[in-house]
């Protein structure tokens, strides 16, 4: 105990018990998703009469009773797991209000009930599944190569810094900061709303291995300056010298002219 | 030139206010129409020793905070991470040298300015000026001395020297205008216009993924798919020629649509099963783009949000874009790969003096 008590402010145990921390929900989670893509790409028969039942009551008014679409909402005729799982579990679909898009949310359904309609969608026609975690594996990937690639690919809408940006007509591409390695796969496999689709033949998955080390590694990237002004570059900075910088300094002019009392 | 004159009367020391003040003994007064005011370090003497130690004080703590960034850089490890509100975690090192150093800086700056507006003399003086408009007497002799240099050089007598003098002056900006036109490394026996409007795109080039480098096939486009892709070859040409521009010209973006979705092209059938081939170069000013809304076809430049249909000829929608983004007619070669069937038609990315208007 004494061991434990004389070094448990070491900075060190801090890191060890967030490690622990970390892997404990990494084991739990993955026990729990690990059955998912399996499943998912075929489907237990019960999961898919769960989840139609699921698309009757939330989905089906705007995408169609047998998902063939309707004035209000595309059809999910072939979109496949993946789109399922992307739309749902971010909280996208279903839809809170009509607008430009629709914006990522609290997400109304639990992992299972995801899983359900997914496995139902899957099983109208054959789309996109969802990934498994060899997929995902990102920890042999270049984070350079994956810089390249997602300058090429991405940063023209995610912005070089991964940061979001605006597109046409109210229309935007998200901020990548909260994205998870799965979120970012099925992106780039099913081209959510106006993203376009990245397939796993322009892209090879040891390519989105390598985008989605690179869109970790900016997650993680330390802002040793302090204020990073939303990593927008030059333009936030210097507005930011203009306004707050420059008030600043005409302050100190204006008192070095006042005559004392 | 300016100088400080200090306009003093007869006994130095009575203001419109007739309150004694400024000091005497340095012959300084104050101005007559400026109204003076008394400064409490002046009239109190307890408060100008008071002002003393304040600015004596600011220059000690400004010795101790000097020591304090030495003893901090020393101690302070240099990966340190440290949580402030606002700034969130930042580099314990950087946030306590920047503080030291700036406080010692600024204290020494403060007391110095404290100093002068407490205990320096405080006079209102006058600084005189001379006119901006020179004295008559200088302008006249100027005049004189250019009309003596006329005179003398015999500038209007000698006819055939002030008429080769000017010829030389009029020709000499040449070399320096010939330079210019030369700033563009034109290789020898090709045009400028001609180099803007053509690149590496021929018939039978394949098309290969930028980053990759790998040629594409249909099948591996879906529908609402997007590839960035250049010539084959690219990076052989680029370093042959030492630069970017073949890459900055040839580069296109393959896009999907529904073949049903496809309102017009630049070309008949010159899509390849719905794959449609578009410059990536705004007709601008040349910005690259590639932000491309798979549902509305719309290719918008972040620049100046120069807005193009692709489903539609590439044709401006919205923006200071004038022109429609070329199409690149592609077709299969017999192992399956796209290629391009032939160049571009017009010339890609921003106008240029010599560009046909199309």
């Amino acid at each position: 105990m004494k061991f434990i008590s004389a070094r448990r402010r070491n900075p060190f145990v801090a890191v060890l018990l967030l490690v622990a921390a970390l892997g404990a929900v990494g084991i739990t989670f993955s026990a729990v998703s690990n059955i998912q893509p399996a499943q998912a790409s075929l489907g237990t028969q019960t999961q898919v009469e769960d989840g139609k039942k699921l698309y009757l009551e939330g989905c089906s008014s705007c995408h169609g009773l047998d998902a063939q679409g309707s004035m209000n909402g595309p059809t999910l005729i072939g979109v496949g797991a993946a789109a399922v799982h992307f739309q749902v579990s971010t909280g996208r679909m279903p839809l809170a209000a009509p607008g430009a898009q629709a914006t990522a949310k609290e997400p109304i359904y639990d992992v299972e009930e995801v899983a359900a309609m997914s496995a139902y969608i899957a099983s109208l026609a054959p789309g996109p599944a969802i990934p498994t975690s060899e997929d995902l594996d990102y920890s042999n990937a270049d984070v350079a190569e994956g810089g390249v690639l997602f300058r090429i690919n991405c940063a023209q809408c995610h912005q070089a810094a991964g940061q979001g940006g605006a597109l046409t007509q109210g229309k935007y591409a998200p901020n990548l900061m909260q994205a998870t390695p799965q979120e970012i796969y099925e992106a780039m496999v099913t081209g959510p709303q106006s993203m376009p689709v990245f397939s796993n033949e322009t892209l090879p998955i040891k390519d989105k291995q390598a985008v989605t080390a690179y869109i970790m590694a900016l997650q993680e990237a330390p802002s040793p300056g302090g204020l990073s002004l939303g990593r927008l570059g030059p333009v936030a900075e210097g507005l930011f010298m203009w306004v707050a910088v420059f008030a600043a300094f005409i302050g100190a002019a204006v008192w070095i002219g006042i005559k004392a009392r | 030139m300016n100088e400080i004159t200090p306009m003093s009367d007869e006994n130095g020391e009575v203001g419109n206010d007739g309150h004694s003040h400024a000091p005497a003994k340095l012959g300084y007064s104050p101005v007559a129409e400026i109204p003076h005011r008394l400064r409490v370090t002046d009239t109190d003497p307890k408060a100008a020793r008071r002002a003393e130690r304040q600015v004596a004080s600011m220059f000690t703590l400004s010795m101790v905070f000097i020591i304090l960034s030495v003893v901090a850089y020393v101690t302070i490890d240099k990966f340190a991470v440290v949580y402030i509100p606002v700034l969130g975690e930042v580099g314990a090192s950087n946030v306590v040298l920047g503080l030291t150093f700036g406080i010692a800086v600024f204290l020494i700056g403060a007391g110095a300015i404290q100093w002068a507006k407490k205990l320096m003399p405080d006079v209102e003086v006058v600084q005189e000026r001379h006119d901006m408009v020179s004295e008559k007497e200088d302008d006249n002799l100027a005049a004189a001395n250019y009309e003596r240099g006329r005179e003398e050089s015999g500038f209007a007598r000698y006819k055939m020297i002030r008429r080769s003098l000017l010829g030389a002056m009029a020709l000499l900006p040449i070399p320096i205008i010939v330079v210019l036109r030369d700033l563009w490394i034109t290789p020898p026996g090709e045009n400028p216009t001609e180099i803007l409007s053509t690149t590496l795109w021929t018939k039978g080039k394949r098309i290969v993924s930028d980053g990759t480098y790998l040629p594409v096939r249909p099948e591996d486009l879906p529908v609402g798919g997007l590839v960035s892709a250049l010539p084959e070859g690219i990076l052989e040409v680029q370093e042959e020629e030492h630069n970017l521009n073949a890459r900055g010209k040839a580069a296109i973006i393959l896009v999907r649509m529904d073949p049903e979705q496809i309102r017009s092209q630049q070309g008949e059938g010159w899509d390849y099963n719905g794959i449609l081939a578009y410059s990536k170069i705004c007709t601008h000013v040349g910005c690259p783009i590639a932000l491309y809304e798979q549902r509305t076809h719309h290719l918008l430049c972040p620049c100046h949000q120069s807005t193009f249909d692709l489903a539609d000829s590439g044709a401006v929608i919205f923006g200071p874009a004038a022109r429609n983004m070329p199409q690149l007619p592609i077709s299969v070669d017999e192992e399956g790969y796209l290629i391009s069937t032939q160049d571009f038609a017009v010339p890609v990315g921003p106008s240029f003096w010599e560009r046909d208007r199309t």
